[in-house]
């Protein structure tokens, strides 16, 4: 350590302003976030092969042995749940990287640091959400390679897309609660499985609920992950075919995502603060 | 007295079934070096998360230059800086990315957090490696940058958390070097740690905390004039013969060892006197040690002292008491 004339108390240091505090600070977190995909490519690569993996094993393997709805080849039946469960799985990034920086200590300096409390979490649900536009971008290119049409027009496919992405940030704030409560990287992963499980499989993302035995269409009918499938589905594919209205699920999927939030972000952001 | 940058009146901190905190008290003036000595799961930690506002207290009270540490929580995160047990940097950026981002988070500008952080930079002899992602870096310049980024805001009170814990020698003597330079620029630091050494070569004063509460708070000197200079240990070839030259040296020279099993332990102020007379008794006694050692005190020797129980007992006590976590300690 050289003992260069640089002081370290001066008597004035000057601030930024206060009132952009939190947009600021958040950021900054979110780039702080972004740069680990790009130094750390395997994380990108990692959320990108598995949902490839997924659509090529129900296009080409299960996907012959599927009755999608009649008129509906299974491959467009299929995508539309393809954008959904890859924003599910992708969510599960969220608690790893927030247990991973409880366990580091980084959330005790951001603690310590004079900067916005909310700023930890919408940083890095902001730095998950844009980390799913490219995903989604992609995701949408492997399933027009595979034959995937979009029955009604592009506007309708990007409305589709948009409340793809919507729904993944809101569940990234429930995987936010899971990464801070339990609190380590490796068990955030498995802690992260039993939420996810169930709302991606048993729902319509993968296969007609009408196939699924009685007992389990009412959950898995109105699920979230079910109803923006369905939604989206509608969308892309013409809720008149689907014999369903566009706008009731569309509705409901949001309604779905205001409701997570508004129980999510108060106790996400009630555990950060406790966290330690 | 030098006005108080940090007092502390009756904090108290539990977790669960565990006391972390046990009514712990203390008040550090401007400008000085504070040191917080104990054993692991003594509270020091939590006591520093305390003051840094990253714990609530149970109850008590905790200032940091009159500023209240919950009620006034963010003026208080404006003028401190901590350096932590581990060094919490962000490994994927490079220290310099980390340095800026700590320097945007402290709400500088964005022109002064680069200047900082090429500055902090140049001071902890990372320049060279300032663009290399932090992964890349070892556990000495880690911990550098981590100490670097407690100084980014340049707090007026800074709080290092066991600060030369996996350090090598000479990055230990550097940091030992830096932190006195702190304190003459005008900085107070508390620091944490384990090594009664380390407390006599930085800190003005050294409070010893054991099981959550403040045992002894006093000047290095005064503590080891309490406790004597040096300490010697004699190895008696079994207990009895120990026991005996116990007994001999008590009623003799006034001399009062402690023993455990075969080994006597003496501390002293005048210890090259007190050697000589005590080896040219237990010879013509035909005592003579079996082995013989002649040391400066350590944490131990001061909680033998001060609590009648060694340091370890104590860690382990709280250990065997600790949530699972260990986030306690």
């Amino acid at each position: 350590m050289t003992t260069a004339a640089t002081t370290v108390v001066t008597a004035e240091v000057r601030r930024a302003s206060k009132a952009l505090r939190p947009v600021r600070d958040a950021l900054a977190i979110a780039g702080r976030n972004l740069i680990a995909y790009r130094r750390v490519p395997q994380l990108l690569v990692f959320s990108t092969i598995q949902p490839v993996i997924f659509v090529l094993l129900f296009r080409y393997v299960f996907g012959g042995a599927v009755r999608s709805l009649p008129g509906v080849p299974y491959v467009d039946y299929l995508m539309p749940g393809i954008f959904v469960q890859t924003t599910v799985f992708g969510a599960i990034g969220t608690a790893v990287g927030l247990a991973t920086d409880l366990k580091s200590g980084l959330l005790e300096r951001f603690r310590s640091l004079p900067m916005a409390r909310s700023a930890v979490l919408v940083g890095r649900t902001v730095a998950d959400l844009a980390r799913n536009v490219f995903v989604a971008a992609l995701m949408a290119a492997v399933g027009f390679a595979v034959g995937f049409r979009v029955h009604t027009s592009a506007t309708a496919f990007l409305v589709g897309m948009l409340l793809v992405l919507w729904f993944g940030y809101v569940l990234s704030w429930v995987f936010a609660t899971v990464g801070l409560a339990v609190g380590d990287p490796e068990t955030a992963q498995a802690a992260a499985f039993p939420v996810m499980a169930p709302l991606v499989f048993a729902s319509s993302a993968f296969v007609p609920v009408s196939s699924m035995p009685g007992w389990l269409q009412p959950f898995a009918e109105h699920q979230p992950v079910s109803v923006t499938a369905s939604a989206v589905r509608a969308l892309v594919l013409g809720g008149d075919v689907l014999g369903v209205s566009t706008t009731s699920y569309v509705l409901q999927s949001l309604a779905w995502g205001v409701g997570i939030l508004l129980v999510f972000a108060p106790i996400a952001v009630w555990r950060y603060r406790r966290a330690v | 007295m030098t006005e108080a940058a940090i007092v502390v009146e009756g904090l108290t901190k539990r977790f669960g079934p565990v006391v972390a905190l046990d009514g712990i008290e203390f008040q550090v003036p401007t400008r000085t070096v504070f040191g917080l000595l104990g054993p692991n799961g003594a509270g020091k930690t939590t006591a520093i998360r305390i003051l840094t506002t990253i714990l609530r207290p149970d109850g008590g009270r905790a200032e940091i230059l009159g500023f209240d540490v919950v009620r006034d929580a963010d003026e208080v995160r404006y003028r401190i800086g901590l350096a932590g047990q581990y060094a919490a940097v962000d490994p994927n950026l490079t220290g310099r990315e980390n340095l800026r981002l700590v320097g945007r988070l402290a709400q500088l500008l964005r022109a002064d957090a680069h200047a900082r952080a090429d500055e902090l930079l140049e001071r902890f002899d990372l320049t060279d490696a300032a663009d290399r992602p932090v992964r890349t870096y070892s556990g000495g310049m880690r911990r550098r940058l981590d100490v670097a980024a407690a100084l980014v805001q340049r707090p007026l009170v800074v709080f290092l958390d066991e600060p030369t814990t996996g350090l090598d020698l000479p990055s230990r003597n550097a940091l030992w070097a830096m932190i006195r330079e702190l304190v003459a620029e005008g900085t107070t630091v508390l620091l944490t740690t384990q090594y009664l050494e380390e407390a006599d070569r930085l800190a003005d004063r050294i409070a010893v905390v054991d099981g959550g509460r403040v045992i002894a708070n006093d000047t290095p000197a005064a503590l080891k004039a309490q406790l004597g200079s040096t300490v010697i240990e004699l190895g008696m070839a079994d207990a009895a013969r120990a026991a005996r030259a116990e007994d001999l040296l008590a009623r003799t020279l006034a001399v009062h060892p402690e023993r455990d099993g075969a080994t006597l332990r003496l501390t002293s102020d005048d210890g090259a006197r007190v050697l000589i007379d005590v080896l040219r008794f237990l010879d013509d006694q035909d005592l003579t040690p079996a082995t013989l050692a002649v040391r400066e005190p350590s944490l131990d020797d001061v909680f033998l002292a001060l609590t009648g129980h060694r340091a370890q007992d104590a860690a382990a006590a709280a250990q065997a008491g600790a949530p699972p976590s260990g986030s306690a300690a």
